[in-house]
């Protein structure tokens, strides 16, 4: 064969078809099945017990919510009663699953690519047929989106469960925007699953080793959580401003202050004095006598100082969820793209 | 015929050092290369970028008559065993034929399930349960059931006990006398090499010294042997720097 036939019988397939997708959804299921196993073991597990205690939680809901009159002493007995058996577990609960998805991105995403690197069979991989990026691509995806999905089908029984404690109008625990809870909810859930996904592939990438990869996805992921519920979220859309302490309760309440006759914002304790020193009766008003016209708020707003409120009404919940779940999303494309531009570029 | 692997004015630094420099060389098709030097000769790196692991900081390296390092037309036509052969130590050596076959484009399942049968590796047994040759052998059947116009090796010889070195050298030349596959592989010792490699490369410090077929290096150099050869050079190279 001369050097001419073969270069143009090499040519002529160099715009060979790669190989079809469909390939790797086999390779993916063989190596992943056990993380995959582990993704819905856990969400199974705590879906189990979300049904199994919401299910008698709800039967009693139902009693206390049919209570009649509704402002009888009798009725505001049975909801403090409902409150004291349940409340401590919902609130347990949510808190249990604010770490559902690190521990989906550290434990089942990171080590995707942090095991090949750490292990050396990258250099297999990488150098097969199908190309690396394909290979990423139809790893990562896949697993990301089966993670978020599972995690937002976890996020409509969370709903159905935690009803009675998110402002149910009868007796309102906490605005649906609450930090505690809000993420759990609508997309959230499953967005955070994917962002920490995204996170965990990239950790691997970039550490190369998995127990670092793991534990810099949980710090990362942490870290980004931390900032979203306590810095971020409650600047989506301007706070409303008002003056009157009577707030629904579906309002998530952001900050309250006094301001004096100067216009200043008055301190605690400059609060307390003017209290103690002009109405000493109201030093006596208890959670139990909340319907006395001792209404400190009246009291001090009478005497020229004003009250201050800012919060996010309950009616931004939605858009709230697809803001948070749009940058989500956003976030875990760019982390995906960052990730199989390193893989395309820094494989060794 | 083509040249499997053109690197022109090839490059490639890690952390401000030259690891491979001013790399300029033309292995044709058809041969078993012998890419030779001492360790930390950029042996590796040159393996690397040839396969498309690595990128090249300066230069151009092309495979198969013209193909860029890396790209898919590339590794459609380039089997790779990399250092210590690694393989999924948790999957069978049925799943990993499976594997590669559904990463590939062709695959040649019997090919390589007869080729598992002669070594006696059971299909059912893990990777990790392996010994080091058989893991070896394994690499290199997954590599050839590839059928590659290209095989490259990295160090293939380096952990493996005399009798699994000579069974995986027979291997490969079984595959060059049955399909022609061209060979590409890089040792620090030459000697075992010597009688299966026809083209030599030897590699120090990060510069190629010399390259070309056995038979006219060693004819211009009158020397006897390969490894004698590459003594004389690497002698010289080492006194240069000195």
């Amino acid at each position: 064969m001369s050097a001419l036939t073969m270069s143009a019988r090499l040519g002529n397939d160099t715009d060979l078809r790669p190989v079809p997708w469909r390939r790797m959804a086999w390779v993916t299921w063989r190596q992943h099945r056990f993380a995959l196993a582990g993704v819905a073991g856990l969400l199974g597990v705590l879906a189990a017990y979300l049904v199994f205690t919401g299910l008698p939680m709800h039967h009693a809901f139902a009693a206390v919510a049919a209570c009649r009159p509704a402002s009888s002493l009798a009725c505001g007995n049975a909801i403090g009663d409902f409150d004291n058996a349940h409340w401590s577990t919902a609130e347990a609960i949510a808190v249990l699953l604010q770490v559902v998805p690190a521990l989906i991105g550290a434990f089942a995403a990171a080590p995707i690519l942090a095991r090949e690197l750490e292990t050396g069979t990258f250099r297999y991989a990488w150098t097969q047929g199908i190309g690396r990026t394909r290979w990423t691509l139809a790893k990562l995806v896949p697993l990301a989106v089966t993670a978020a999905a599972a995690a937002g089908a976890f996020s409509v029984l969370f709903y159905w469960y935690f009803k009675p404690f998110v402002d149910q109008g009868l007796q309102t625990r906490l605005p649906p925007l609450a930090p505690l809870v809000f993420d759990l909810h609508g997309v959230a859930f499953a967005a955070w699953t994917l962002a920490a996904c995204s996170i965990g592939a990239l950790a691997g990438m970039l550490i190369r080793r998995v127990v670092p990869a793991i534990a810099a996805t949980m710090a990362a992921w942490a870290g980004l959580a931390l900032a979203a519920g306590l810095f971020l979220r409650q600047h989506y859309l301007t706070p409303l401003v008002a003056h009157n302490p009577n707030l629904p309760g579906s309002a998530w309440i952001i900050s309250s202050w006094y301001t004096g006759r100067n216009g200043k914002p008055l301190s605690q304790a400059a609060v307390s004095q003017f209290l103690q020193g002009y109405h000493p009766a109201a030093q006596q008003v208890g959670p139990n006598s909340v319907q006395t016209n001792l209404d400190p708020v009246g009291y001090i707003t009478q005497h020229g100082y004003k009250f201050w409120v800012t919060y996010q009404p309950g009616s931004r919940f939605w858009p709230f969820q697809w803001i948070e779940g749009g940058y989500l999303l956003g976030l875990s494309v760019l982390l995906i793209a960052a990730t199989i531009w390193l893989v395309r570029h820094r494989a060794a | 015929m083509a040249n499997v692997i053109e690197a022109d004015h090839l490059g490639k630094h890690y952390r401000g050092t030259w690891a491979l420099r001013e790399c300029t060389l033309a292995i044709p098709a058809g041969h078993v290369a012998a890419l030779v030097g001492p360790n930390g000769a950029g042996k590796t790196t040159l393996l690397n970028l040839a396969v498309g692991l690595a990128e090249p900081s300066a230069g151009a390296v092309t495979v198969l008559g013209g193909r860029t390092a890396g790209s898919r037309a590339a590794l459609d036509g380039i089997a790779f065993v990399a250092q210590d052969t690694p393989v999924y130590q948790n999957l069978s050596a049925k799943d990993l034929l499976h594997l590669t076959r559904n990463l590939n484009r062709h695959f040649d399942l019997g090919y390589a399930r007869g080729r598992l049968g002669e070594l006696g590796i059971p299909l059912k047994r893990k990777a990790g349960k392996l010994s080091g040759g058989q893991q070896a052998q394994l690499a290199l059947t997954l590599a050839l059931g590839r059928r590659p116009r290209l095989l490259v090796l990295d160090e293939p010889l380096a952990n493996l006990d005399p009798v699994a070195r000579h069974d995986f050298m027979a291997t490969v030349m079984a595959a060059v006398a049955a399909d022609g596959v061209s060979v590409l592989l890089s040792s620090h010792v030459l000697a075992e090499l010597e009688r299966v490699a026809d083209y030599l490369i030897l590699l120090s410090q990060g510069q190629v010294q010399l390259a070309g077929k056995a038979g006219d290096l060693l004819a211009s150099h009158r020397m006897a042997g390969l490894e004698e050869l590459a003594l004389a050079y690497l002698r010289k190279t080492l006194e240069v720097a000195r």
